[in-house]
């Protein structure tokens, strides 16, 4: 919590003298955004900071309250403070700790989290502290128990920090149904929001107010830190046309953490961070200290790096979005992006966490992997300076949430649905659930809300006379605990060295990728998979080698709608002073000569014929997730015009879709109405909906991740979701979950929405360029092929594939694959 | 092997020419028979009881495949391979409506209830009979897989499902396992999970090798074992 002394010393008369005392003690004084957190408070209303890290954000959401008890004291709990990583809230506390034992103060403050030992834990439900600091979850499970009125009854204030996190999230939705539920509980409880920038203050404010309504909370801005030096490494090495590893550079990042103290070196997936890590020691020569971070690891382990990185032992961490949030290192000297940044908010998140001082600028290096992330970088840069951010628009809070809700307030005592609704509405992502909805999710949690008339025998809540639900039987209490949350894990198994300890959890569905000697990196090393025992991975370390890079889902991130714009306006405009490399500069010359170069507002479509097939590639910026769509509905479509589609490949800019015979008209081919019958009929049989499926039928609790008494089991959903997906889209297709699953996939995923927008965009504007071969600009995606999974393949397809393999290896013929030749230019 | 291959879908077990149905049936057109392994009616109503609200739908979905595979095949008998019924509840939970679809089927067609672990005494009140195990030609007929066997012997009870791998992803389904010698059949049941043929629990009973047919969405698939994962 450094502070530079920004302000005279007058302000310190706003302070109780206490606190001035201990300001000046210190040779600082309050920022202004401090004093005016103070202010709001002393007005009884709730605020909103905004304020980049560094800047006594923390501090300024605490003093209000420290201040409060200081003067008034205060009979049970005063302050809840709800952070999204336990880990943050152990760092706060023990930053709050601090000053209130250098003041003098009597004020109890803890932390509750999922490690808190059972015995503490009643005890703070018997006698809370003054403030306690939890998470989402475990604030939920207060709500659950019959004494939550005690526990919330005299709360005075709600701290939310990183409340950017939180908002537009599931787990955010569960934080405003606390939230609502702690307002009536406690009805003059003021709320506090910490956030870093972002687009759209006014919706953050709404989202924080107890009216649902960004008039209720008072807006409070910290001031800018000094603009951030962001530099992109221009290459000395040739500069890839495609992969995503960025290798080439890194002799280059290497020199730049030698001449830094600390850095912090930020990739986009858990696999990038492998390959880096493993590189960057390749290179090692100095023996610098250099660690590795991310969500798959040992918690131990990841333990571990962080406190050296908080001690200053460590030269630099390669990381994945496992440290955007959180902890405070004000040493951080340079901050290293390696690939392109996805999103301009994202970004700027990253660059914060160099150089915490808000008077020095913070240093960053954007190290983009390939040309088109050349120009990804450009435009993330070029938007960062233009302090232009990008941010997903409000989605309506999630109906599987909800659900969870529900039952968890049955749990704590008998509840009216009309009291209930009121409630739920005043939290702002269900502002405007309908009563309908409301009323069927209830059903829902109620009787699993089927039609079936003889299936009512079964509840889960009860109704009495007065009309109250309560929980049917004290089992469901223990199911609703062990599964509270919203996030739903893949299946993971851990990975542990042949007599040796455990190394962190790796997916399912990639270990069942594994053949017993395959090697893959993980965890810094070179491990060969040895097989499974039970549901441990056993590895050993494998000689060197080529490893088989674990293909984690993890992190990936598709490039984001104000990114694709600026994307697309550099390239139109490449000459108007975007400082592009040479290389690149090129690249887009030959591009113009061979083709045309893609427009902003319009959609450059390529046809070119290649080793015997069509080609037809389409730039449309529109991300991964969106492009493969695209390609699904492109190919339904190409195959009824009995164009025999073979194949797509999506990156986040490009898709390219071969075929036997040449598409002709690209107006009836990307006309918007492909949105239409094509898309409901592939979305009910896409994995992609099956998916989503899951996670609803998990978090509303219709499948249970875990049962008591089975919490070992190993298998992380008890019943197969699959099954029950297809039997309730047959037998009741208007269920709750299923219109749940339709929600999210269509809105909440945003995708389809992209879709929508960009064919929309595009209608009469479609450049077609008919060439004699591969563009320059089509180069990076065609050498996807074969790298990348290929979409629009079904099971049946996939099976075939492999029976005819086995039919081919039997009769001698060659096995196919030989698709990925080099691309002569 | 490259016929089978090429035919998925035609099983010759114990010299006797068998066809096995997409739904996971098996068809013996010589003699008009449908043979259909755990059924498993009323497993959601089994998991509602204890709080878990799945859509009670399986029965329902259960008896649509059943009665489809019924006219496409133009069958005039079944035999259910044992765990027809989820528990000895089960028959007790049917909604009305699904008990008279059950009913009809077994007073139209000649039905034999075999009896598995889960209903080692089928109910009575549904119609067809009721038998322990039932030989027929070259064939027998059971719940479970007899350690030894001479040969000829259909089975369910282990709900077989397979994996293969194709471009580095891993595909599960729902397969028929044989050698030739003995077939297990896949579930039938709606909500019915599924176990690895190569757990030594099935793999164990193929000594000398077997091969699968998974049921894919539209076709069928032939794999041998060494294709398995």
């Amino acid at each position: 919590m450094s502070q530079p002394a920004l302000l005279p010393e007058t302000t310190l008369f706003a302070l109780p003298p206490r606190f001035a005392a201990w300001f000046q003690a210190r040779g600082w004084a309050p920022h202004p955004h401090q004093l005016e957190m103070l202010a709001a408070a002393e007005a009884g209303e709730s605020a909103l900071l905004i304020a980049p890290t560094g800047g006594g954000k923390t501090l300024a959401g605490f003093l209000p309250s420290l201040a409060d008890l200081a003067a008034h004291g205060h009979a049970g709990l005063h302050t809840l403070y709800i952070s999204p990583l336990k880990a943050l809230a152990v760092d706060v506390h023990r930053n709050l700790t601090q000053p209130i034992a250098e003041m003098g103060l009597e004020i109890a403050c803890e932390t509750r989290t999922g490690d808190t030992p059972q015995s503490k834990r009643r005890r703070q439900r018997v006698r809370p502290p003054a403030i306690l600091m939890t998470t989402p979850e475990s604030l939920a499970l207060l709500l659950s128990y019959y004494d939550a009125p005690q526990v919330f009854g005299n709360l005075k204030c709600v701290v939310i920090d990183e409340l950017h996190a939180f908002a537009g999230t599931k787990r955010g939705d569960l934080l405003a149904l606390g939230l609502a539920r702690l307002q009536s509980l406690s009805p003059g409880c003021r709320r506090t929001g910490l956030s870093a920038t972002v687009q759209d203050p006014d919706w953050l404010a709404a989202w924080l107010s107890p009216t649902a309504e960004s008039s209720g909370v008072r807006q409070v801005y910290g001031r800018d830190g000094a603009e951030a030096a962001v530099e992109i490494l221009t290459t000395r090495e040739r500069l890839p046309w495609s992969g995503h590893m960025a290798v080439h550079a890194l002799a280059e990042v290497y020199e730049r953490i030698k001449q830094a103290g600390t850095t912090l070196v930020f990739v986009n997936t858990r696999a990038q961070a492998e390959i880096v890590f493993q590189e960057l020691w390749h290179l090692n020569e100095d023996g610098l200290a250099i660690g590795l971070h991310h969500g798959s690891l040992a918690v131990e382990q990841r333990r571990k790096v962080e406190a050296a990185m908080a001690a200053g032992r460590l030269r630099a961490v390669v990381a994945t979005s496992s440290l955007d949030l959180g902890i405070d290192w004000a040493a951080v000297d340079l901050v290293v992006q390696i690939g392109a940044p996805k999103g301009s908010a994202r970004l700027l998140q990253r660059v914060g966490r160099a150089n915490h001082r808000l008077d020095q600028p913070s240093r960053a290096l954007l190290v983009p992997a390939n040309r088109f992330e050349v120009l990804e970088c450009r435009a993330a840069l070029e938007a960062v300076k233009a302090r232009s951010l990008d941010g997903d628009p409000p989605r309506p809070g999630g109906l599987d949430v909800l659900s969870q809700h529900i039952l968890g307030t049955a749990c704590a005592g008998p509840v009216g649905a009309d009291r209930l609704y009121r409630e739920i509405t005043s939290a702002f992502p269900y502002k405007s659930l309908t009563r309908k909805d409301f009323d069927r999710t209830l059903d829902f949690v109620a009787t699993g809300g089927y039609a079936l008339k003889s299936y009512q025998r079964y509840r889960r809540l009860t109704v009495d006379k007065e009309g109250f639900y309560r929980v049917a039987h004290i089992e469901h209490l223990k199911r609703y605990r062990m599964n509270v949350g919203t996030i739903v894990e893949a299946p993971v198994l851990k990975v542990r060295l042949k007599n040796g300890r455990v190394l962190g959890e790796v997916e399912e569905y990639f270990v069942n990728g594994l053949l017993p000697g395959d090697s893959f990196i993980f965890a810094g090393r070179l491990l060969a998979f040895e097989g499974l025992r039970e549901n441990t991975v056993v590895v050993s370390r494998a000689p060197s080698g080529d490893p088989k890079v674990p293909a984690y889902a993890g992190g990936r991130l598709p490039l984001s709608t104000h990114l694709a714009e600026r994307v697309r306006d550099i390239l139109e405009h490449p000459e108007a002073g975007h400082d592009l490399p040479e290389a690149v500069g090129e690249w887009l010359r030959l591009q113009r000569w061979r083709s045309q170069l893609p427009p902003a507002d319009g959609l450059l479509v390529e046809c070119f014929p290649r080793a015997g097939k069509a080609f037809l590639v389409a730039y449309c910026f529109e991300g991964r997730n969106a492009h493969q769509t695209l390609g699904m509905l492109l190919t339904r479509r190409m195959e009824r015009a009995g164009l025999s589609p073979l194949g797509f490949v999506a990156t986040d800019y490009v898709i390219a879709v071969w075929s036997l015979k040449p598409a002709e008209d690209m107006d009836a081919l990307f006309d918007e109405d492909m949105l239409g019958d094509d898309l409901e009929e592939w979305m009910a049989e896409s994995s992609m909906l099956r998916r989503t499926f899951r996670n609803v039928a998990v978090i509303a609790g219709l499948i249970e991740a875990r049962t008591p008494g089975r919490e070992k089991s190993g298998r992380q959903v008890t019943f197969n979701a699959d099954l029950i997906y297809d039997v309730l889209r047959k037998h009741e297709p208007g269920h709750i979950l299923l219109q749940a699953t339709r929600a999210d996939a269509a809105g909440g995923l945003t995708d389809i929405g992209r879709l929508a927008a960009m064919l929309k965009r595009v209608k009469g504007r479609i450049h077609t360029r008919r060439l004699d071969r591969i563009s320059p600009l089509a180069v990076p995606v065609l050498l996807e092929i074969g790298r990348e999974q290929v979409y629009g393949s079904g099971l049946d397809e996939l099976l075939d594939e492999g029976a005819q393999a086995l039919i081919e290896e039997a009769t001698g013929g060659l096995a196919p694959g030989h698709r990925q030749a080099v691309l002569p230019l | 092997m490259s016929d089978t291959l090429n035919k998925p879908g035609h099983l010759l077990v114990n010299g006797v020419a068998l066809l096995a149905d997409l739904t996971g049936a098996l068809i013996w057109p010589a003699r008009r028979l449908a043979v259909v392994a755990d059924l498993h009616f009323e497993k959601a109503t089994a998991f509602a009881a204890r709080g878990q609200l799945l859509p009670p739908y399986d029965t329902a979905a259960t008896l649509d495949k059943l009665e489809a595979v019924v006219a496409r095949h133009g069958v005039e008998r079944v035999f259910c391979l044992g765990d027809s019924f989820h528990d000895g509840a089960a028959a007790a939970r049917l909604d009305p409506a699904q008990a008279e679809r059950l009913r009809a089927l077994t007073a139209r067609l000649d039905w034999t209830w075999i009896a598995g672990n889960h209903d080692p005494a089928p109910p009575a009140e549904l119609g067809g009979r009721a038998a322990e195990e039932i030989t027929e030609s070259a064939l027998t007929f059971r719940h479970e897989a007899a350690p030894e066997t001479r040969g000829g012997e259909v089975s369910g009870h282990f709900h077989p499902k397979a994996a293969v791998r194709v471009r580095g992803k891993r595909l599960t389904a729902p397969c028929f396992v044989t050698d030739g010698r003995r077939l297990v059949l896949p579930a039938f049941g709606a909500f019915t999970g599924g176990l690895n043929v190569l757990d030594p629990a099935i793999s164990g009973l193929f000594r000398r090798g077997f091969s699968v047919t998974l049921l894919g969405r539209n076709a069928l698939f032939t794999f041998p074992k060494k294709a398995l994962v």
